[in-house]
Parts: structure tokens; C-alpha cells; sequence
């Protein structure tokens, strides 16, 4: 939805919540998340804020709301209602108000250093005691600044000063987030500054309401809190596609040549764009896949890519649409190209008109109001379209891989018969039981994974490590490499074993990027060898419907599975009986390196 | 701006915040009169309704308004 996109009109969003709300509950598919905040001053807004933003992303969030300033209760002594609320997301919202022993100017810096050290001690315990009691991802809020400065600017170096004292205990909760897996700091104190920390500490809203900071900041709050939300359940944004004319660099490549282009550091309107592009080079250095999209001869496009003074060029790009089609039809086509959703895409054109079509005509597609080029890197960053939760080195990889598919597109078509196609990539798989190194991959990949998943069941870090150290199931990952490069893990099944001989498959998934090479049936190879080893008889798979899940309606009639049930909204069961299982693989090496 | 014109934007604002198109308020509503009108709510409301006027209500003012009429009379005498 537009107006919950960066920047806000606030007054739009306090008075049309609810009927947002009302709205955006009617879309289909959304997923049911668990997240009880715990507060040290009033966060009825911040919910409700939260609850808007969270639906618009697709996640349908249940609240539990501690008592006024509870935190601290809540957490250490517990109580029956969160007990029994199963979080899956505790998010701690606590501020400066919660900072119970500032230092003051009678102190020796031996007092001091315990006075931090007890504020830190609180939280660390708060933590640890919600870590012990739940398998929920914990979310915590660093300190704002004061709005005054009792020593002026010595506030910030002297270790009597609140600022200072302020800093070093956030940077004691950084180093706690750090070392600790599904812990994220939630930076109000970066918020807060953006914001305009005056505004922020209104006083009238702490002393009549006790909110820690003016209402009309929540809604900055609460979208920056919902974004890493979303960035853990998989909801980031994946690919960035370009407009090149005023976009990436100033005037028309087409009418007036590549030489009277601006772009590059000799003039202001020249420099501005070359930020621009600086600022997605560090987008593609973080995984995000770059594409253009632009009214244009192609030549031109690529001359302007070419551009001295820039410094995108042309292999910075996986896809480059420089046509004259309109631009949904090329989204349409990148979309399908890069097997990618167009769900998954930011859109960026500083022609209105041209954002409005897109708008129009692709469902859930990012489409910022990026107004002029000096707005364009805080619009685009201030929207959170990649916000990093769990970065493994895939994501890394992510630009490469991409290139790899498409070499392979190319090669595919000097074959006539596919499977000696497939063979001449002389494919391997390393396929085994789950390994420490890879639980954060897999946790990604099943959060991420959409159109060929058959569950569309999500699993937190927590969820893996819990599996992996559990015997009633047998679960493996899959890595796949061919001539053209390393996809790494992309495939995960996970399957409970119930009355010691049956085998109930709770997670298929595998990555689109490794579409039709028969790795599926690799997997499958390994899954019922293993079965095997564990005396299972009758392996049974379920397949639930989702809007993006089509792709593997009919999956286990193709693994031979024999469909048993089916009900009206399509929900199938099947099983299969593995005695005389036949391996169905026959072009990918399959290396297996188990500890036995 | 005349007392009727602002009761009529005020009435929008209302009508917005408790989503509920039925709500014509006048010099005596209170919050006993709206059935959503409760402590967190109010605070969105005069959020809303400053934005609405652009203008600000002080504290005391806040604490002391006993009805919408009070209301009106300091928004009056704000613009």
C-alpha cells in the first residue's frame, strides 16, 4: 500500500488506521505471527502502527501487551498470559525513561563503570530469562539521546556526561546482539535522529500519556521495527529495476547524446547521480540483483552505461530492458527471466507516470516516490526494502549465481534433447544430513522459499537448530555445482517420523534458481535411502495450496507418490510405500559426505 | 472560520479516528457519549484534531477540556 511507504503523512495514518487495517486483513495468504511487547512506557500506538505495517507486508501479527512498564516483571518472573501466548517475536520497547542510574558528577569512574554495568546486567538477565523460557526471536531497542545536555557538548566525551553513559551501554547491547543468534537491535537511537531528536522528546506526550516519544514519531517507529520483522520471516525485497534517463544519470541519453549526459563529480547535477549510483554498487556488493528498465535504444542504454563519470556499467546489470515497450510488460518479463517474483522487485523511475502504470498493473511491488535525485538514496534506504537480519555469504554470492543462470540459459539452447543438456553441466550434489555450518542458510532458504514449497512452512533458526538436535526426524539439505559455478545449499526436506515406520514430509522446498535439473529427484533418492536406514515403510508428503505454491501442485504424482486424500481447498495428502523405490536420478553426481 | 465549519471538520475527524460514520458530536459530547472514546484513543484524537487546525493544545488545556464545546473554544482561539 503506498501510504505505508516512506515518507508518511502521518496525519493520513492516525486517522485512517483503522480502516487500513479493515483492508488490508481482506488479503489473501497472510501469515500468522505471534509478537508480545514488552514495554517500559505506554505502546498501545506502537502496535497498532506495527499491526498496519506488518499486514501490509503480509504477516498477520497476534499481540500480547505487558502491562503498563512490565518489562522487567514480565520477563524475569513471567506470567500465565505470556506463558501460554507462544511468541514467536518478544520485542522489548524500552528508551531512555527505563535508564534507572545515570551517572552523576560526585562519581569516580569506578562508580560509574558499575552503574553501566548494572543498567547492562538487567537487560542481559531480561534476555537470557526470555531466551531459557521461549523459542522466540528477541527484539530489542537501544537508548535514544536526551534532549538536553546537562555538561553541553562535554556531555558526549565525558564519561559523567548522559550521552556518554548512553553510548556505552548501547554499544554493550551491540556487543551482545552480535555474538547472539536471533537477537536484533531495534535503533531507536538512529530513528530518533532522523526524526529530529526535539521533536521526538515532546514532553507534553511522556507527562499526559507516557509515551517516550511524540505520537506522530510512532509511525517511523513501528515501520522501522516492522521491517526487520519482515527481514526475518523473508519478506525483503530481492531486486532493484532501474530507469536510466534522470535516473541514473541527468538529461536523455537518446536526444542528447552520451556526451552532454550529467553524471560524474564535475558539476553538482553531475555528482548527484554519481552518488546515486555509488549507493547501488553497495546494494549489489550486498547481494541485491540490479536490472534497467528504460525507453530506450539499446545501444544508447549500454553508451550511457559506458559513461566515464558513472560507475554502473553494464555487467553491474543481470537484466537490461532497453526497450520501448511499456514498462510492466518488461517487469513481466525480468520477473520470469530471473525466476524471481515481480513482488520481490523495487521499482525506481523519476517519471510519475511511469511509477503510477507499474503501480497499477503489479501486484506488491515496491514503488518508491523518489521525488528529486538529491531525495533519491534516503527515500529508497529509508524504506527498508533490504533490511539485513541473517546475511550469510550466499547472499553474498547472490549477483554471480544470477549471472551463472543466465550462461546456462545460453548453453541450453545449442542442445536439442534437454537431458544431454543437463549432462553437459556435469552437475554435483552434495547432499547429507544437516550440518551446523549451513542451519542459518537453511533457515533462510525456508523462509524465503516460496513457489517451490509445498508446506510454505516457516522455520525461525531456532526451529532448525531444534530439529537438528532432535532424532524423530530425518532432514537434509542439498548443494548443487556444475560448470558454471556453486549454487550452494538450495534445497531442504524435512521429514518427522511418526509410529516408528512412517515418514510424514513436513518441508519440501528447493530454490528457483536450480529449476528442471532434476535435483528434486536427487533429493528424493537420498530421502528414501535414509528412510531405509531408519526402517521406515511408507513415506507420506502433503502438498497446501498457496497463491504462489502452483508450480508443485502435482509434485508428488511425479515423485510417484499415490494421492490418497484431497479436500475442497485443494489440501492433498499422498503416500508411498518405499520398499521397491527405484533411484530416479541419473545426471547429477551425488557426493555424500555423512558422519556416520 | 465560523463554530458550525469547525464542528463539521471536527466531526470528520471523529469520524475518522473511531471509524464509525454515525458520530455527530456537539457542544456537550464527552467521551462517555462514544463507545471507543477511551484514554488511548484520545490521545490519537488530539493528535489528529491539531493536525487537522494546525495547532497545538497545551497540557493544562488537555487535562482540564471537560466536553467537545470546550473543545471548539480553544480551537477558536488558535486560528
Amino acid at each position: 500500500m503506498n501510504e505505508l511507504q516512506y515518507p508518511f503523512n502521518v496525519e493520513y495514518l492516525i486517522k485512517n488506521k483503522k480502516r487500513i487495517k479493515k483492508e488490508l486483513l481482506l488479503k489473501p495468504g497472510l501469515l500468522d505471527k505471534n509478537i508480545a511487547i514488552l514495554g517500559g512506557s505506554t505502546t498501545s500506538e506502537i502496535k497498532n502502527m506495527l499491526e498496519i505495517f506488518l499486514l501490509n507486508y503480509g504477516i498477520k501479527p497476534k499481540f500480547y501487551e505487558s502491562e503498563y512498564n512490565k518489562f522487567y516483571e514480565d520477563a524475569i518472573y513471567g506470567n500465565e498470559e505470556l506463558d501460554n501466548f507462544n511468541p514467536d517475536i518478544i520485542y522489548i520497547h524500552t528508551t531512555n525513561r527505563n535508564i534507572i542510574n545515570y551517572p552523576s558528577m560526585y562519581d569516580d569512574e569506578e562508580t560509574i563503570e558499575s552503574k553501566l554495568n548494572d543498567e547492562y546486567q538487567r537487560f542481559e538477565l531480561i534476555w537470557k530469562k526470555l531466551k531459557e523460557k521461549f523459542n522466540a526471536t528477541i527484539i530489542q531497542n537501544n537508548f535514544e539521546y536526551l534532549y538536553y545536555r546537562l555538561l553541553g557538548n562535554k556531555d558526549a566525551s565525558d564519561i559523567h556526561g548522559n550521552t556518554n553513559f548512553i553510548t556505552r551501554l548501547n554499544q554493550k547491547f551491540y556487543d551482545y546482539a552480535n555474538k547472539t543468534n536471533n537477537f536484533f537491535i531495534n535503533d531507536i537511537n538512529y530513528v530518533s535522529s532522523c526524526y529530529g531528536l526535539d521533536k521526538w522528546s515532546n514532553q507534553f506526550y511522556w507527562h499526559m500519556y507516557k509515551y517516550a516519544m511524540e505520537v506522530p514519531a510512532i509511525p517511523y517507529l513501528s515501520f522501522n521495527l516492522a521491517n526487520i520483522i519482515k527481514s526475518i520471516y523473508g519478506k525483503n525485497k530481492k531486486a532493484l529495476v532501474l530507469d536510466l534517463d534522470n535516473t541514473l544519470w541527468g538529461g536523455i541519453v537518446g536526444d542528447d547524446g552520451v556526451d552532454n549526459l550529467s553524471i560524474g563529480p564535475e558539476v553538482p547535477s553531475g555528482q548527484v547521480y554519481l552518488e546515486f549510483q555509488k549507493y547501488l554498487k553497495y546494494q549489489k556488493s550486498l547481494g541485491i540483483i540490479l536490472n534497467v528498465n528504460s525507453k530506450n535504444e539499446y545501444e544508447n542504454a549500454i553508451a550511457g552505461l559506458n559513461h566515464p563519470g558513472g560507475i554502473l556499467r553494464p555487467d553491474d546489470f543481470i537484466i537490461i530492458k532497453a526497450n520501448w515497450n511499456p514498462k510492466n510488460i518488461n517487469i513481466k518479463d525480468i520477473s520470469e527471466e530471473l525466476n524471481l517474483g515481480a513482488d520481490s522487485f523495487v521499482f525506481v523511475d523519476d517519471n510519475p507516470a511511469e511509477r503510477q502504470i507499474v503501480k497499477n498493473y503489479i501486484d506488491g511491488i515496491a514503488v518508491p516516490d523518489i521525488n528529486v535525485p538529491e531525495d533519491y538514496i534516503r527515500i529508497i534506504d529509508h524504506n527498508g526494502y533490504f533490511e539485513i537480519t541473517n546475511f550469510s555469504s550466499e547472499d553474498l554470492q547472490k549477483n554471480d549465481l544470477y549471472k551463472d543462470n543466465a550462461k546456462r540459459s545460453q548453453m541450453m539452447a545449442t542442445f536439442d534433447n534437454y537431458e544431454d543438456y543437463l549432462i553437459s553441466l556435469k552437475m554435483k550434489a552434495e547432499i547429507s544430513t544437516f550440518k551446523n555450518i549451513y542451519l542459518e542458510r537453511i533457515s533462510q532458504l525456508s523462509n524465503k522459499s516460496n513457489q517451490f514449497n509445498l508446506t510454505t512452512k516457516r522455520y525461525s533458526l531456532a526451529d532448525i537448530q531444534k530439529i537438528n538436535d532432535s532424532d524423530s526426524y530425518i532432514k537434509i539439505y542439498g548443494k548443487l555445482e556444475d560448470i558454471f559455478g556453486d549454487n550452494g545449499v538450495i534445497s531442504v526436506v524435512i521429514g518427522n517420523i511418526k509410529n516408528k515406520n512412517e515418514l510424514h514430509i513436513d518441508l519440501w522446498i528447493m530454490s528457483c534458481r536450480v529449476l528442471k535439473r532434476n535435483m528434486e529427484f536427487a533429493m528424493m533418492d537420498k530421502l528414501v535411502e535414509k528412510a531405509k536406514e531408519k526402517n521406515i515403510k511408507t513415506i507420506y508428503g502433503y502438498y497446501y495450496p498457496t497463491l504462489k505454491n502452483k508450480m508443485v501442485n502435482n509434485f508428488y504424482d511425479l515423485q510417484g507418490f499415490e494421492l490418497i486424500s484431497e479436500d475442497e481447498d485443494g489440501n492433498k495428502i499422498y503416500k508411498l510405500e518405499i520398499d521397491n523405490y527405484v533411484n530416479k536420478n541419473n545426471v547429477i553426481e551425488v557426493i555424500s559426505d555423512e558422519e556416520r | 472560520m465560523k463554530k458550525d465549519e469547525i464542528y463539521e471538520r471536527l466531526n470528520k475527524v471523529f469520524r475518522d479516528i473511531f471509524d464509525d460514520d454515525s458520530i455527530v458530536v456537539t457542544e456537550s459530547t464527552t467521551s462517555n457519549d462514544i463507545e471507543d472514546w477511551d484514554s488511548l484513543e484520545h490521545i490519537n484524537l488530539i493528535v489528529a484534531i491539531e493536525q487537522e487546525f494546525n495547532m497545538k493544545f497545551n497540557m493544562n488545556e488537555v487535562t482540564t477540556m471537560k466536553n467537545v464545546g470546550e473543545m471548539v473554544d480553544i480551537i477558536i482561539s488558535r486560528i
